[in-house]
């Protein structure tokens, strides 16, 4: 008994190795976390896209002003995530990036996710510069145009993102939402 | 005596794991220190010497767009011609990130700098005058940045591309599409040196006859999948479904650029599409 600490001490070293090695990995070059934009979230908190890290991400591009399409894809997300199984939940986020940095504050988006019934653990708001906004776009491929001073036309993408920032998969126009789901459940299990 | 005996045993192997612990970590702390070191937001300033031409600037029509709501193109600063290989090879040299064996995946598909031998030497048959090719446009965007430039807007570039050698907006002239089809035509002109034709109204070189350029915002052209038209529409995609919304439809070189423009992604590199810089009048940072 004596000696125990003997015995538990190098295996929770072990462990914390483990643990170390798995952050260690080095991120794919064809990974988003490879961007080294600086984004406020919902909170008013700073951070990289890497911050989301270690989740399976499902990620839109929108604006909160926008009357036509993006409340489309908005209630999409929403349902892409109430058929997410719950045991899954933590394991992803899903992440709405603001096309309109001006208007889009990080207190605009807060009271968005609040009226929307998104402000759960697992959704993530995110608004930056316009310049890191188009990087990201292009990243996505997604085209978007500032049409007025109020509007913006873009295309509709939903993508699924593996938790090492690499592009699984992309649903463009009308998007189909049991595929998402399919494609984020079959992300988060490979992942594990 | 058993247990006193293991002892060692027990603390050889705590030290041991203890240490190549360590060790880890400081690989890992070697890595991230090392992916400090490249990303693409630490530049380092490449000096380059190209005239910038200073554009007035002014109400334009846009070739695209359902309503011909003229533009308004604030007064700008423009590279008299294209940044140059021996330019981007200076670029790459001080920036390693942006060499052709270091450059991250996901700023470019794999033919960046397709036919350069290895990572600082140019192809020997180029002419290190010839304009840069094969590079992405987030390539494109480093080497503006590093350059203490920005990449062109659209709206920008085509203002320039109105004018031909003796005005600023030769789009009513009768041969003025024509003349650019007839450059667009020439197989290979990539190869050539910049500034050997004559420059335009403005004094800019070769906005025609050797590449096609990058523009900033070459993503914002909806034609093809305009969300608002409904769903993802097909007929959307066909030559003639764009026509109807050009305000131009008989400035056909016009309509070549604007379809490569929307043919491309961020991350493309192509055999004879390279980029220029402009800059705003004022510093960009008193702007913002």
């Amino acid at each position: 008994m004596k000696y125990l600490y003997l015995v538990v001490l190098p295996l929770l070293i072990f462990s914390a190795c483990k643990e170390n090695k798995k952050v260690s990995a080095p991120l794919p070059s064809d990974s988003i976390f490879n961007l080294s934009s600086t984004w406020k979230n919902q909170n008013g908190e700073s951070l990289q896209l890497k911050d989301l890290q270690n989740k399976t991400l499902v990620v839109v591009m929108i604006y909160t002003s926008c009357k036509s399409a993006c409340p489309i894809l908005v209630s999409k997300m929403k349902n892409i995530e109430s058929k997410i199984s719950r045991k899954d939940i933590d394991k992803i986020s899903l992440v709405l990036i603001s096309i309109d940095p001006k208007t889009d504050t990080p207190e605009r988006l807060k009271e968005f996710a609040r009226n929307n019934a998104m402000d759960a653990a697992q959704w993530t708001f995110l608004t930056s510069s316009e310049e890191a906004t188009q990087e990201f776009a292009n990243v996505l491929s997604m085209k978007y145009k500032k049409i007025s001073p109020i509007e913006f036309s873009h295309s509709n993408i939903i993508s699924v993102f593996s938790p090492d920032g690499q592009l699984v998969s992309q649903e463009e126009g009308n998007i189909d939402i049991e595929k998402v789901v399919s494609t984020v459940t079959k992300t988060v299990k490979e992942a594990q | 005596m058993r247990i006193k005996a293991i002892i060692p045993y027990w603390y050889v192997l705590l030290i041991l794991v203890s240490f190549s612990c360590n060790e880890l970590k400081r690989k890992t702390e070697e890595n991230n220190t090392q992916s400090e070191q490249t990303r693409p937001d630490t530049l380092i300033q490449t000096p380059v010497t190209v005239k910038m031409v200073y554009i007035p600037g002014g109400e334009y029509k846009p070739f695209y767009g359902s309503d011909s709501v003229l533009v308004k193109v604030h007064p700008f600063l423009i590279d008299e011609r294209a940044v140059t290989n021996s330019e981007f090879l200076q670029f790459v040299t001080l920036n390693p990130q942006w060499r052709k064996s270091n450059i991250k995946k996901i700023f470019s598909d794999s033919t960046y700098l397709k036919n350069w031998p290895s990572d600082l030497s140019l192809p020997p048959t180029a002419n290190p005058d010839a304009p840069v090719c094969y590079v992405s446009w987030f390539a494109a965007k480093a080497f503006a940045h590093a350059a203490g430039k920005r990449l062109p807007a659209l709206d920008e570039w085509e203002f320039i591309a109105m004018s031909d050698e003796v005005s600023p907006n030769a789009r009513s002239k009768r041969n003025y599409s024509d003349a650019i089809i007839d450059l667009y035509l020439k197989k290979n002109r990539q190869y050539n040196p910049v500034k050997q034709a004559k420059p335009n109204y403005w004094g800019v070189y070769n906005m025609f006859d050797l590449i096609w350029e990058w523009t900033d915002d070459f993503n914002s052209i909806l034609s093809t999948n305009d969300s608002r038209a409904g769903q993802y529409d097909d007929k959307n995609l066909f030559c003639a479904g764009n026509a109807t919304s050009a305000t131009d439809i008989l400035n056909y070189a016009a309509f070549m650029r604007f379809a490569m423009r929307t043919s491309l992604k961020a991350n493309y590199t192509v055999a004879n599409l390279g980029f220029r810089c402009a800059k705003d009048t004022i510093p960009i940072k008193q702007t913002r």
